[in-house]
Order: structure tokens, then sequence, then C-alpha cells
């Protein structure tokens, strides 16, 4: 079976992003980029289907900028066979990614499309579910656990106090959680390889999107700061303090 | 305006994520009807009609809404969806499940997480993991929101008598078939819905530890949580984790343990209403958030701690 996989370019999880004082966006300029740890948990799990003989291929996807092609090539170094970069200078929302990949996916036909649940900068986490609505296809979120069966998969779902599992009929969409898996790491001889693994570029035009964003961005600022606090000398002076003066437990 | 906003419930009853989001409604202004979709979900229908501020339910009554399979409930709030100038879900693991793809069918731009209504088509939501408060303004037609509870008060359960109306159409997409679900039989709440959280860090050292933990959570009905720290040196589960890149909390009070405080921690539980921190290094930035610090040791602090509740 073929496997679609979505990566992000995203700023690295480490770094902790500030709005410009201007408040008109954050100030990414110098930050460090990386490829979306969502992604990367989408990208290990195809590629353990892989390994499982369950997948014969792998493509990578990312849409976004030129250097979009780095997170790319980390999916290759991780085991995607081949990707395709949707090239953008503009932002892109979630419906028009979705829009793009729809489009990806009528060309493909991938199997199994797997992404991640959400990206850690837009925290949207809507991707997958208008994939799904848009391909017609069914859609496994949340998932900690993928087995592919005859024409059908099953995705354990992380739902809020538990876990759901569900069948879907083939090609299904998949997005990730963090507990489906822990990433490898990319070897220095697989990152040599993926230098030379096939990638393709096209643009939201060439695949028919209108992706003018919907939403706009009025304003960006950072959250409400904690007023400082207090030091309590011991424990019953918490208690006391939690008790009384916040009155949070009683 | 007319707002739909999707229920939170599990047939029998009505969720109470449903109540923050019939505020966030409010908030909006207009009428606010109440899509019940479910199977002999009378009973969570009658208690919506009852909330105070819901003009009408709708009730979806049939097999295929069963489970709310997203397939299938997202059919139907495309079909009628257009007849409303908003529709809101709550960010629980349902709504978020739900609302995009209904949002996609309708060609709307779903907007997430909503903290604030700012009017009619503009509302404030976090991104960069809380780092960063945006206000955005939709140009669709109809709004797609998810409601984040913890942003909004809940409405009261009495006091309304909304008009019940039954659906007729039934839209079954027929891809995706419920199997089953485990659903955490633990006595100590769900972490994203808890009203006081403790979490543990690496300062804990070891798993076994966490048991300190697990017994002061039970005098306080606490959920447990942990930091990044605690869950990569296999301490405890992927699923305890409060960060970034793990679960979004926002409990009453949270109590953070031999945490240091690292920013991918802090992006998932600052916007705590009261925040402890227990920790023997008086450097640790947690301190920094915390409303109330406590140097310590917490081998002997939390023990105290357990005996003083």
């Amino acid at each position: 079976m073929k496997i679609l996989v979505a990566v992000k370019r995203v700023v690295d999880y480490n770094v902790k992003v500030r709005p410009k004082s201007d408040g008109t966006d954050v100030d990414i300029a110098n930050a460090k980029m990386s490829i979306n740890p969502f992604c990367e948990i989408a990208v290990e799990e195809a590629v353990r289907l892989k390994e499982k003989g369950v997948a014969t291929e792998i493509i990578a996807v990312s849409m976004g900028p030129k250097q979009s092609q780095e997170q790319i090539r980390t999916a290759m170094a991780l085991g995607a066979d081949r990707g395709i970069l949707v090239e953008t200078s503009e932002e892109l929302q979630p419906l028009a990614v979705a829009k793009c990949l729809n489009a990806i996916v009528a060309k493909e036909s991938p199997d199994l499309i797997i992404m991640g649940k959400q990206t850690i900068d837009g925290d949207n986490n809507q991707t997958g579910q208008m994939l799904g609505a848009l391909a017609g296809l069914p859609q496994g979120t949340f998932a900690s656990e993928v087995s592919v069966g005859e024409g059908k998969v099953s995705v354990i779902r992380e739902v809020d106090g538990g876990l759901q599992t569900v069948e879907l009929t083939l090609p299904a969409i998949v997005t990730t959680d963090l507990r489906l898996n822990e990433p490898r790491y990319a070897s220095l001889p697989n990152i040599m390889k993926a230098k030379k693994k096939p990638l393709d570029t096209t643009t939201p035009e060439e695949l028919g999107v209108d992706a003018a964003p919907r939403v706009q961005t009025l304003k960006v600022e950072p959250p409400a700061e904690r007023q400082a606090g207090i030091k309590v000398a011991d424990v019953a002076e918490l208690v006391d303090k939690l008790k009384n003066e916040a009155k949070v437990i009683s | 305006m007319s707002i739909l906003v999707i229920a939170e419930h599990d047939n029998a009853s009505l969720k109470g994520a449903t109540l923050n989001v019939v505020t966030a409604a409010k908030a909006i202004g207009g009428d606010i009807e109440v899509l019940v979709a479910g199977s002999n979900c009378g009973g969570a229908a009658e208690a919506a009609a009852k909330v105070e501020g819901v003009a009408k339910v709708l009730v979806a009554d049939n097999a295929a809404y069963e489970h709310q399979l997203a397939e299938n409930v997202a059919l139907l709030i495309a079909e009628i969806g257009k007849n409303y100038t908003h529709i809101l879900a709550p960010s629980t693991s349902n709504g978020k499940n739900i609302a995009p793809r209904a949002a996609a069918l309708l060609d709307v731009q779903a907007i997430s997480d909503i903290i604030s209504v700012e009017s009619a088509d503009t509302f404030k939501r976090p991104v960069y993991a809380g780092n960063v408060i945006a206000t955005v303004q939709s140009s669709d037609a109809v709004k797609v929101l998810s409601v984040r509870g913890t942003a909004f008060d809940a409405a009261a359960t009495e006091g309304g008598s909304a008009t019940v109306e039954t659906l007729a159409s039934v839209t079954d997409a027929g891809i995706s078939t419920f199997v089953g679900q485990e659903l955490a039989v633990s006595d100590r709440p769900e972490l994203t819905a808890a009203s006081i959280v403790i979490s543990g860090g690496r300062g804990m050292q070891n798993g076994d530890n966490f048991e300190m933990l697990y017994k002061v959570a039970d005098k306080l009905g606490a959920a447990v949580g942990a930091s990044r720290a605690a869950v990569d040196a296999g301490f405890v589960p992927n699923d305890m984790q409060v960060g970034q890149t793990g679960k979004i909390v926002a409990p009453d009070l949270y109590v953070a343990v031999g945490i240091s405080g690292a920013i991918q921690h802090l992006a998932g539980m600052k916007d705590s209403k009261v925040i402890v921190a227990i920790n023997k290094d008086e450097e640790a930035p947690i301190f920094q958030v915390a409303d109330y610090g406590l140097v310590a040791d917490l081998f002997e602090a939390v023990p105290e701690l357990e005996g003083k509740l």
C-alpha cells in the first residue's frame, strides 16, 4: 500500500516564541525551525508500516516556503521514499492545506494518509479532519495505535477520559497523538541517502487551489502575565494559604 | 444572529462542556439552538432544553449518531449549518474531531480554541501553546468555532425552557464503525477536566515515587500529571504529560512537584488559576509563575502535605 505523510516546518518546540513589539505577528525571524513533532510521529508510523511489509511506498508532502524542503529531507532520512513540496510564500490556513492535500490525494491515490493531529505553531488541530471532509474519507484522529487490515484500518484514539477504537474503510486518514510511537533518530548514512531521493515541487495554483486566507490575524500579544507570587515558609503555611486565601481546597 | 451549539453528551446526559459553549454563544449574542446528535439521546436533549439561554434544541436520534462518529455527524451539521451565522463546539476531543470536518464541508476556515469573543466575527485564541494570544477575524459567512471551556463560565443548568425539534434526516457516511471504548476506570478525574492537578517532574527520581502524588491527589480529588522530563526519563507514561506537546490544562489549582519549569511545561499549565511549586532549588524558573512557592525537599514536603489535608 501507498502512504502519504504530511509534514510541516515549524518553530522548534524548545524556542519560546514572542510577539513582535508592534503586535502584527510573531517574531520568528531567526528561530530554529524543525519538523512539527506530531508530523515526525506520522513519518515514524509510516516507516514502521513499511518495515512490517504493510506499506510499499511513503510519500512525504510539505507546504510552505522553499526551506520546507529541509523537513521533507528529514522525513526522507527517516524512511520516506519521495517528496512533494507545495511551495508558496503566502500563509496557508488549514482549509487551504487540506485543499492542496486533497488535490495530491486525487493524483496519488494513497491508501493511508498519516498526519500530525496539530502543529505546534497554529495549534489548529483541523487539517486531517478537513481533508477527510473534502476527500470523503474516514478519519481516525488522535491515534495511539494503528492496525492495518484487509481493506480497513483499526485506530485506537485518545479521547477525553480514555481510548476509543474505530474501524475505517481504506483509504483513510489518521492523525497522530503523542503515544502512537517514539520517532527514531535519522542515521548519518540515511541523511546522506535522503539527499538523493526525488522531490517534486508544485504550487497551490498548479493544484487548482484557491489558498487565500479566510481568517485575518488582527493582532498578537503576549498572554497576561502572572502576578509575582510569594514564598511560603512551610507546608502548614501552604495549606493555610490554599484554604483561606486562594480558597481552592477545603 | 443565530447560533448552533454542538452538544457534548453521552446520550443519557449532557456534559458540562456544553454549558461553557452556551456562555460563549451568549457573548456573541443571538438565538441559541443546541444540536443533540445521538441515539436514544432523549435524556441529553431534555437537559439541553433546560439550560438557561437556549431557545431551541434540535434532536437527531438515530443509530448512525450513537457514538457521534465525525463522518456522520459532520454531514448532519453541514446540512443544517447554512441556516446559522455561527456554529460552536466545545474544544473536547469530540468537538475537535467533528467541528473542522463540518467546517470544511461548509467551505469554512474554522477557528479553534477561542478564549474570548471580541465581536461577532472577531475572537481571541492562543497559538504557540499559549505563548502568544492572537486576535483573529473571520471573513466566512458562517463562523465555525471551537470553544476552550476554561475561558468561559458554565451557563446555568436550570432556567431555560427551549422547544425541542426532531430532525428527520439521517446522514450515515458508512465509512467508519465504532468498535469499542475503554474509559479510564480510575476514580481520579481526567487531566484536562480536573479542577485540581498535581504534577511531578524529574525531581521525583523514579516512577514509584509518584505514589506520593497519587495519595495527595486522592485526598484532593485531583488528577496527576507529569513534566516531559519525567516522561522522557520513563517514570510515567506519555499520556500524563502536561506541556506544549502534551496536554494543556488550566485547573483551579496546579501543584508542580520537583518540576524546574521548562518553557515547554509552562506552556501547558500557566493558565491555571492558582499555581503551587514545591522544589528544593529556589532558583527554579517554576517559582516565577507560582502563586505559592515552597522551597523544600519534596520527599519531606509531599508526605507532610498529604498528612495535613
